[in-house]
């Protein structure tokens, strides 16, 4: 690639990117001033049945091949009814859906985890867990949290149907290149149990606000990231996209290697350790590469955040108040207005304490926070203490190997004698397209990460927080800091 | 996809910030199998009651604003869910044309593929379309890459492959199978 000066100091990103060029539309776009896409080449592709069928359908009305089947798998989460298995679907248009994804993967020859299988679960769950996930590899899905797994230094993006389609057909898109975001994290926690990665994320999407990410992919850094496990990683990368950015990255390290090594499809043996040895020297941001944009946020004074309003930057401290409409938008009348608006669908009071909100349903679950860890870390308030007479809560595991895990470490008995519910794997109420959804009126303590209007379901209130959060509010029936528990 | 034509047309100007996709189309219409028919459900959580009514305080129930074809919105719209199904009941609905200062970047994506054309001016403008009489006509040419009224031409400015693509109708995966040596050339010198 003679565009690419060798001693051009490179972010992560520029690497991953420079890598995966299959074209550059400069050289085919006459009047393209520069400013053309490039075709860049995909080399993992996630599939779900919300937003493939009408992908799978156009490659078929137009006799269009799948490129590489084998570098593509599927699943079905979004719909799944996560009660018990064994009885029939009762929504039939969601049994639809479900069923044409595995027609479409049969045609195309497509490897899918259906609703019976022992791998099956939330897309940005089981793609690290089989180690199909991969660093410094291109991954995308039609899915916006897709951003999950660049925790593992990858560049992975959510796409649209037509995209998805185009993937299927090319194994490539056309892409105008993102910029790159610095965000350092500095300090340390003063108690890792009760300040979460989801806090982390929370506070930095407060910070730089829901759309400081757009056309950005954010590159997370520090030594409290080192530190962090890959399920925590994934947390903050997951929620990337709440901040509007293309995608999340973090370099990978020991941590990475040790957790991808002898996982299903990750590769084996002396290959394994070769591939280590390359990511090791080449997948890292150079000492002097430029970043478009930094931001810093010291973890030092951290406190378990509570969303109060209708997008995931407003959150508070647990220890403060629902904020004025004036407080929030520092002078932005849109912002403002916005501000009003949430306050009025979450029929919440400026200045109520946090601590005083009541909540009505808990939810743990969802791409960010339903993997072994968040149920683990959730446990540790749970054991021995009872779920609210006012609160029903239930616990979605991420995936069906999530939940094998965790029962043999005997969580579903610590959840279920406190009185939570013990579900099945899928996305459930983090996007209610299956029937577990919030009924309007009702406040929910939420480990997901939207808190849009309806998402939960039509009139429902979302406050998203961490799972150890979560659990400690199902218990008392309102928020509470946690760190007096642990 | 059919190519995009000169519009001319009123303004349905909708002024909330960060409007997100599981509000342009909630999640229990993302059932259907097929990209039409989602027009009817556009914003069905702001248009329609708890009840199914339709409800008096949103602009797009108004009947002076039906069958217009630019949508005028604020910052970051399309956020959220990488859903096409948004662009497909906004397209559905009649809208060919929307202007903000910002777009969340896979709903950006996801309209040129359906014939959507997104259009990102300074906040000034967009502030300028507001104050306009809600009756006036703006002409949308994606050729000269203008908008006017009577009084005012406004430039904007578009990714050159995508205006092509979008002025020609080309079907982008068609275009892209064309480069297939390409990617092949690729995937043998990087063993993929
Ligand atoms: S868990 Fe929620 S955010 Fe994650 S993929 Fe499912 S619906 Fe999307």
């Amino acid at each position: 690639m003679d565009y690419i000066s060798p001693s051009m100091q490179r972010t992560l990103f520029d690497k991953i990117w420079d890598e995966h060029i299959v074209v550059n539309g400069n050289q085919i776009e006459k009047d393209s001033n520069g400013l053309g896409q490039t075709l860049i080449y995909i080399d993992r592709h996630l599939v779900h049945e919300v937003t493939s069928p009408q992908a799978f359908e156009s490659l078929h009305q137009r006799g269009r091949k799948v490129r590489r089947p084998d570098s593509t798998i599927a699943t079905v989460d979004h719909n799944v009814p996560t009660n018990d298995r064994s009885l029939p679907m009762v929504d039939q248009t969601s049994k639809i859906q479900i069923e044409t994804l595995t027609r479409n993967c049969r045609e195309f020859g497509i490897t899918i985890f259906d609703i019976d299988s022992p791998y099956q679960g939330i897309v940005h769950v089981i793609g690290p867990e089989l180690g199909f996930t991969l660093p410094g590899t291109t991954i995308v899905c039609g899915d916006s949290h897709t951003s999950t797994h660049g925790a593992f230094g990858a560049f992975a993006f959510g796409i649209g149907t037509t995209e998805v389609e185009h993937v299927l057909a090319t194994q490539c898109l056309w892409m105008s290149k993102p910029k790159s975001f610095l965000v350092n994290i500095e300090g340390t926690r003063r108690n890792p149990h009760a300040i979460t990665s989801k806090d982390i994320i929370l506070s930095i999407i407060q910070k730089i606000g829901i759309d400081g990410g757009t056309g950005t992919v954010l590159e997370y850094k520090g030594k409290l990231i080192s530190e962090l496990s890959m399920e925590q990683r994934m947390t903050i990368c997951n929620m990337s996209i709440e901040a509007g950015a293309r995608a999340g990255l973090i370099a990978p390290d020991e941590t990475t290697f040790e957790y991808l090594r002898g996982r299903k499809y990750a590769p084996k043996g002396e290959y394994y350790e070769e591939l280590v040895e390359s990511w090791r020297n080449n997948l890292k941001s150079d000492p002097n590469s430029v970043f478009h944009k930094i931001e810093t946020l010291n973890a030092d004074q951290l406190a378990p955040q509570v969303s109060w309003g209708t997008n995931p930057s407003m959150v508070s401290d647990v220890t403060g108040n629902v904020p004025h409409p004036d407080e929030f938008a520092k002078g932005n009348e849109n912002e403002r207005k916005l501000a009003i608006r949430a306050l009025q669908y979450m029929d919440l009071q400026p200045g109520t304490p946090i601590t005083d909100i009541k909540i009505d349903r808990v939810f743990i679950g969802s791409c960010t926070n339903s993997r072994l860890e968040d149920l683990i870390e959730a446990s540790l308030v749970v054991k021995g203490r009872k779920v609210s007479a006012q609160v029903r809560a239930m616990i979605v595991p991420g995936s069906q190997q999530v939940k094998i895990q965790a029962e043999k470490l005997g969580l579903n008995k610590i959840f279920k004698e406190a009185g939570f519910e013990w579900r099945e794997s899928g996305c459930s109420m983090c996007l209610g397209m299956n029937p577990d959804i919030l009924a309007p009126g009702e406040r929910c303590a939420s480990t997901s990460n939207r808190n849009f209007e309806g998402r939960q379901g039509t009139g429902g209130r979302t406050h998203l927080v961490s799972p150890i959060m979560a659990a400690a509010a199902a218990i008392q029936g309102h928020f509470v800091d946690v760190r007096e528990w642990v | 996809m059919d190519s995009f034509k000169t519009i001319k047309s009123k303004i349905t100007p909708l002024d909330i910030i960060n409007i997100d996709t599981d509000q342009i189309i909630p999640k229990q219409f993302l059932k259907l199998v097929q990209k039409t028919g989602y027009g009817n459900f556009l914003f069905y959580d702001w248009r329609f009651d708890q009840k199914n009514k339709l409800r008096n305080d949103f602009i797009l129930n108004d009947p002076k604003y039906a069958e217009r074809s630019i949508l005028l919105t604020r910052e970051n719209f399309g956020c959220g869910s990488s859903r096409e199904h948004a662009v497909w009941a906004l397209f559905d609905y009649g809208f060919r044309v929307i202007i903000a200062p910002s777009f969340a970047d896979i709903f950006f994506n996801n309209c040129f593929k359906t014939g959507m054309l997104p259009i990102v001016l300074e906040s000034a403008e967009i502030d300028y379309f507001f104050s306009l009489d809600s009756d006036i006509y703006v002409e949308v040419n994606l050729m000269e890459q203008t908008l006017s009224t009577d009084k005012k031409i406004i430039n904007f400015k578009i990714d050159p492959m995508k205006r092509r693509m979008l002025l020609e109708g080309t079907d982008e995966i068609d275009y892209t199978l064309q480069l297939e040596d390409r990617i092949t050339n690729y995937e043998k010198r990087y063993h993929r």
